[in-house]
């Protein structure tokens, strides 16, 4: 199964605690989980304050500054993993290192319905 | 004994086991279920004509793979993917080891319902449902809910199940720790809600505490850990004086005016011999500890014979490794009995003052209880008086409001 392990932590402490995570270990993290076959993706972003909100009402686009929702710990990078079950996809989700600081939320992907085929 | 009342033995003594083994080679809790009551209905018009099979187990599996692959079948024909499916489940002939494996489908099936990514009200009424054989009638009416909101509950849990992909698999050595965890509190909050229901005016729910005693054994038998065995202890030192608990007229009764020849020996026994067992193997856990104290009272002939030194000392150890504002308080108590109310109502005030204790009737019932042996009546009445106002129970209620009333006797008499 594939699972999104989304990466939510206060933004403006994220890199300043004292078990805050360094660039090289989470690069080393990342290394690790290519090299075992669980990673299909993943990125740290940049801070909130760089984010568009984009919405179509009546066909119409409306693009407004900030993020969807205003949270206390904002969304700071994804992985997309390919897991055995939640299980695995949990113990992939312990190690990412800013779960020491954040938090992951792991969501299973949903396979879209998709009609037409065979 | 006749072949429909053979039957019916039978589905009490192997349904859930039967159903834990279809819900793996299945892969779904519905279609598993169906197919479980699709082997048994076979089992009634065949077996009077066939005789009984050999291995009743192996054939009520068997019948209800056989089974579920006719249901996806019929259902293929207005959803084509299921035809796959049943494709599948028909060339997958894999039964090996059948009597070994079924055990592992039970702990299987006990690991998944108290998974910790279900809520814990989920996981209660799916392990009471599926594990326990429980209706979601008899699930609402022992929880006071409504059975839809059971129903609701127990059809999501399912669904994430089946969504999230929450394995039908035992924990690997490295996560069992944190998911029996998760097993034994469902088990307890069973069992507690049996004791001390959070609402209702009955004072003890018995039905519920012997299911959690029930799941307790069975999980000690499939997994032999120390911490298994300590909360099986701890149940039954405690289900042990359910008879003294309560008096005449169904009110509580404290553990020191509790008349301690109707404790039941047996239970008591039994729980000793657990807690030992879990202590010996230094691998305890904060159940074996609440265990061992509960068996330290157990020892006591009379109140005033309770070693309260070596309560203290197992809740000094309890605290470490389970440090809680509830376990404090406790300590605190025992530390009063053992160096008498001050010592005890300094460490309360304390442990109050913290906050952790907000909204917890029993704190202030234990203070008023101090205040009153230490023969402060005025701050003792002002004690009952916040802890009824913060509780909700009906027998609770009465017992407060009965020791209210003795404190005006208590004062006259002064």
């Amino acid at each position: 199964m594939k699972y999104l392990c989304l990466v939510y932590a206060e933004e403006a402490s994220l890199h300043s605690l004292p078990d805050s995570p360094e660039d090289d270990e989470c690069q080393a993290y990342a290394d690790s989980l290519a090299e075992s076959g669980h990673m299909l993706g993943g990125e740290p972003l940049e801070p909130v304050r760089s984010a568009v909100t984009v919405r179509v009402r009546d066909g119409k686009t409306s693009v407004t500054d900030g993020p969807f929702a205003e949270t206390k710990e904002q969304l700071t990078g994804f992985y997309l993993v390919d897991a055995r079950d939640l299980n695995e996809a949990i113990r992939i989700a312990e190690n990412i290192p800013p779960a020491r600081v954040g938090s992951i939320e792991v969501r299973p992907v949903r396979e879209l319905q998709v009609n037409g085929e065979g | 004994m006749s072949i429909s009342r053979h039957i019916e033995a039978l589905y009490r003594e192997e349904s859930r086991r039967v159903l834990a083994t279809l819900i793996r080679l299945l892969g779904d809790f519905d279609l598993a279920e169906e197919a479980l009551q699709d082997a048994f209905a076979a089992a009634v018009t065949q077996w009077p004509v066939d005789g009984l099979p050999d291995n009743p187990r192996a054939w009520l599996i068997s019948a209800g793979r056989f089974k579920a692959i006719d249901r996806l079948r019929r259902r293929a024909r207005f959803d084509a993917s299921l035809e796959e499916l049943a494709l599948r489940f028909e060339q997958a002939t894999e039964m090996p080891d059948l009597d070994l494996s079924v055990e592992d489908d039970r702990l299987r099936l006990i690991f998944t319902c108290c998974h910790p990514a279900l809520s814990e009200q989920a996981r209660v009424a799916l392990t009471l449902r599926e594990v326990c054989d429980l209706t979601t009638e008899e699930i609402a009416s022992a929880f006071l809910t409504p059975t839809p909101t059971v129903a609701q509950r127990i059809v999501r849990a399912k669904a994430k199940i089946r969504d999230a992909g929450i394995p039908y698999r035992v924990p690997e050595k490295s996560e069992l720790a944190e998911r029996l965890d998760s097993v034994l509190q469902v088990i307890y909050l069973v069992f507690n809600e049996g004791y001390f229901p959070s609402s209702g005016d009955a004072p003890t729910r018995a039905d519920l505490s012997s299911e959690a005693l029930r799941l307790g054994r069975l999980l000690l038998s499939l997994l032999p850990e120390p911490e298994v065995a300590g909360l099986l202890a701890l149940m039954l030192l405690t289900e042990a004086r359910r008879a003294a608990r309560t008096d005449a007229a169904g009110d509580p009764v404290l553990l020191d005016d509790q008349d301690r020849t109707l404790w039941d020996r047996v239970l008591i026994a039994e729980g000793e011999k657990l807690v030992e067992q879990a202590l010996r193997s230094r691998r305890f856990g904060p159940y074996s500890l609440q265990a061992a104290i509960a068996a330290v009272h157990a020892e006591a002939a009379r109140p005033e014979d309770t070693d309260w030194e070596q309560i203290v000392g197992l809740y000094d150890v309890l605290l470490r490794a389970a440090p809680s504002p509830v376990v404090a308080l406790n300590r605190a108590v025992a530390v009063a009995m053992r160096d008498g109310p001050e010592a005890g109502l300094a460490l309360i005030d304390g442990l109050l003052a913290d906050g952790g204790l907000d909204g917890y009737y029993l704190a202030r019932a234990a203070r008023a209880d101090l205040c009153r042996r230490a023969g402060h009546i005025e701050e003792a009445r002002a004690g009952y008086r916040e802890a009824l106002a913060l509780c909700q129970q009906g027998a609770q209620r009465a017992f407060l409001e009965k020791r209210l009333a003795a404190l005006d006797v208590e004062s006259a008499a002064r």
